[in-house]
């Protein structure tokens, strides 16, 4: 208060009094409103989460009571008798997501230990744009080229093969359709390559240079200093990147859609179609008519959204532990 | 360096406000459903200020069920189905709604064998391929209907729609009236359990893995089949004949039909019995309430549907879809004139 009518003596008095008064309280009523947007947001952002999750599970209350747990084990998924089990979807989401990261880890952590620590300086900015590209494909675009390119040179030029000489594994049976589990899962690995790629280059890149200083002084290779120095340090930042990419994948509709080949049904091999969560929403909630057909479809979307802060928590708590390790390592 | 900022934010605010000024004395009709007549509704929409400058219209087509569930909320002044509403769908509606069929559309049998011969099927060969007891092109059945092409010894891959589409009611609704069999396992509807095959999304995910699959079989909407010039078979009627499936084809099983039509038009047109009807065809709905609640919007609506059943007719063709059959819209003007605001019919005797 003091402060305040100070202020306002000064602004009356205005050559005399040194400008710094004036922005005091000034700032007095501009951190008052800054904090108050802040909370603002902040409880909007709260609300919005809490929202979301209560309306699915409003709206998915129907399913929820008429199929209790059978939603999550059953397979029958059967819109004409009205029985709805989602555990195909469920099955197909995981397993697309982590056929992807599969691919696309190897992938992107090359990319990004090439562009942060052995690429040439002129080679980067160009490369990591590219790269970076991926990421501003449409994925309407990339289920289009997965339909019309991939999915044609799977069937004729990588399934076969692989199927003559892996065809012992289950995972490797069945006719070679192009579309299915296998698509879907390259299709995704592309488009989670950009995001772990960059995320990670960006780690590495902040990784202190005397920590490479160091390991070279101890005697090591390029590759025991990339390993030892940069990787180790750099590792909780690592899976975040990795965690980012599998999120985009759990969640990712159309181009899955486009090359999944949509059918509710748990196989063993990668050749066979399969389905997703995300897929059968875009798929069927608007020409789902039966209420109970939209709760049910409904439930799959809060199904979606646990799994996905299922995976949003084990990242955190894998963040967190590995995290604490550098320490410890250091002083041993 | 502000004025000229000052002046854009006022040009901006200018843009804005000039098309506000006479929308005022429009009337803007909103509409939701359906996506299969999307293409010609507009065109309608678009011919309709010819004759109604007053009337503006705004479909969203966002699926047979989203406009079902739209119109009964009356959230919007029509909706648009590919599909009859149940009666437990009108009876949660909150007055009576009218079905009025517009245009029709069938849907053909896409295919993919080398060469592409023009093939011919039957009902219950079809059923029996959806069901997956006909696994393979050679198969007797298939090579009796098409004696002239050679079937290769090939497994068919079947294809079908991932996302609930009328365009799959069509086709189910035909295989349940055909095949006792396909009724018991599988039954009608927009989605359904295939027992077989893959699922591609709309029509263009359908026709682009029919296209890159050597032996697959797929069902798509006429007008997407013609034109992306797809080969589409020709299927046996009831009165035994083989038809090709084109815009005459399908008007002919709506004209096949009008004897037996209900007074509500919700009814099915798979298999009917004319001679050259097309037997996997159906109309489309627009969905009104009877009691219209204002009477300028109700007036403005059924003269809208009144023109489109007669003067709109001329556009469907061009756009692939099949136009009504004389006799059906003269039914469907019986239905316009119950059209009523509070109790008071809108379309006098014209």
């Amino acid at each position: 208060m003091a402060i305040d009518s100070l202020a306002a003596a000064g602004t009356g008095a205005r050559p005399s009094r040194p400008p710094r008064a004036v922005s005091r309280g000034r700032r007095g009523l501009g951190d008052r409103l800054y904090r108050a947007l802040i909370l603002a947001s902040v409880w909007a952002v709260l609300i919005l989460a809490v929202g979301l999750a209560a309306a699915l599970s409003w709206e998915s209350w129907p399913a929820i009571r008429a199929f209790g747990l059978r939603f999550l084990v059953t397979s029958h998924w059967d819109p004409v008798a009205g029985e709805f089990g989602a555990l195909p979807f469920i099955y197909g989401t995981l397993v697309s997501s982590l056929l992807a990261l599969l691919i696309a880890v190897p992938l992107s952590l090359g990319a990004a230990i090439f562009l942060a620590e052995l690429a040439p300086a002129w080679i980067r900015p160009p490369v990591a744009f590219l790269i970076e590209m991926l990421a501003a494909v449409p994925s309407v675009v990339y289920g289009l080229w997965g339909i019309f390119v991939l999915v044609p040179w799977l069937r004729d030029w990588v399934q076969p093969p692989l199927g003559r000489a892996l065809g012992f594994l289950p995972l490797f049976q069945g006719p070679p359709y192009g579309i299915g589990m296998l698509a879907a899962g390259l299709i995704l690995a592309i488009m989670v390559v950009p995001y772990i790629t960059s995320v990670s280059r960006e780690v590495l890149l902040a990784v202190p240079g005397s920590q490479r200083e160091a390991a070279l002084g101890l005697g090591a290779t390029r590759w025991e200093t990339t390993r030892i120095a940069v990787l180790r340090y750099g590792r909780s930042g690592l899976i975040g990147a990795i965690l980012l990419g599998l999120g985009r994948a759990l969640g990712e509709t159309m181009a899955v859609t486009m090359v999944i080949g949509n059918r509710p049904e748990i196989a063993a091999s990668l050749f066979a179609p399969g389905y997703t969560m995300a897929s059968v929403l875009a798929n069927e909630f608007t020409e789902a008519t039966s209420d109970l057909y939209v709760s049910a479809l409904v439930e799959i979307g809060l199904l979606l959204l646990v799994v996905t802060v299922l995976v949003n928590g084990l990242a955190r708590v894998l963040v967190w532990t590995v995290g604490a390790a550098p320490a410890r390592g250091g002083r041993a | 360096m502000k004025s000229p900022t000052k002046f854009l934010v006022m040009l901006l605010a200018l843009a804005l406000l000039v098309p506000a000024a006479p929308a005022d004395a429009q009337m803007l009709m909103n509409g939701a459903g359906a996506t299969f007549p999307y293409p010609i509704y507009s065109k309608w929409f678009e011919e309709y200020i010819k004759v109604d400058p007053e009337v503006r219209f705004n479909y969203q087509s966002i699926g047979s069920g989203g406009g079902i569930r739209q119109i009964t909320e009356r959230t919007v002044d029509f909706g648009a189905s590919d599909g009859p509403m149940t009666d437990e769908q009108l009876q949660k509606a909150p007055g009576p709604l009218l079905h009025i069929p517009t245009v029709l559309g069938a849907v053909v049998a896409t295919y993919n064998l080398p060469g592409n011969p023009q093939l011919a099927f039957t009902g219950p060969v079809l059923a029996d391929v959806f069901l997956g007891k006909i696994t393979r092109w050679n198969d007797d059945r298939i090579k009796a209907l098409n004696p002239s092409a050679s079937l290769p010894d090939q497994p068919i891959v079947v294809v079908h729609r991932s996302d609930g589409s009328g365009t799959t009611y069509i086709w189910v609704d035909y295989l349940c009236k055909i095949s006792p069999d396909w009724e018991k396992a599988v039954g009608r509807g927009t989605s359904v359990k295939w027992p077989v095959g893959l699922g591609g999304k709309g029509n263009e995910g359908v026709a682009g893995q029919v296209k890159n699959a050597p032996g697959a079989l797929g069902y798509v909407e006429l007008a997407y089949a013609v034109t992306n010039k797809l080969p589409a078979a020709r299927i046996q009627n009831q009165a035994g004949k083989l038809i090709e499936p084109t815009i005459e084809s399908t008007t002919a099983a709506a004209a096949a039909a009008a004897k037996s039509m209900p007074a509500d038009f919700r009814v099915s047109l798979t298999n009917p019995n004319g001679a050259d009807a097309y037997p996997i065809a159906s109309f489309t709905w627009l969905l009104v309430y009877k009691d219209q609640p204002n009477e300028a919007r109700g007036k403005a609506l059924a003269r809208f549907l009144w023109w489109a059943i007669h003067d709109g007719q001329r556009h469907p063709a061009a756009l692939l879809y099949a136009p009504l059959p004389a006799p059906v819209v003269k039914q469907i003007e019986a239905t316009l004139r119950q059209i009523t605001c509070s109790g008071k019919p809108i379309l006098a005797a014209k």
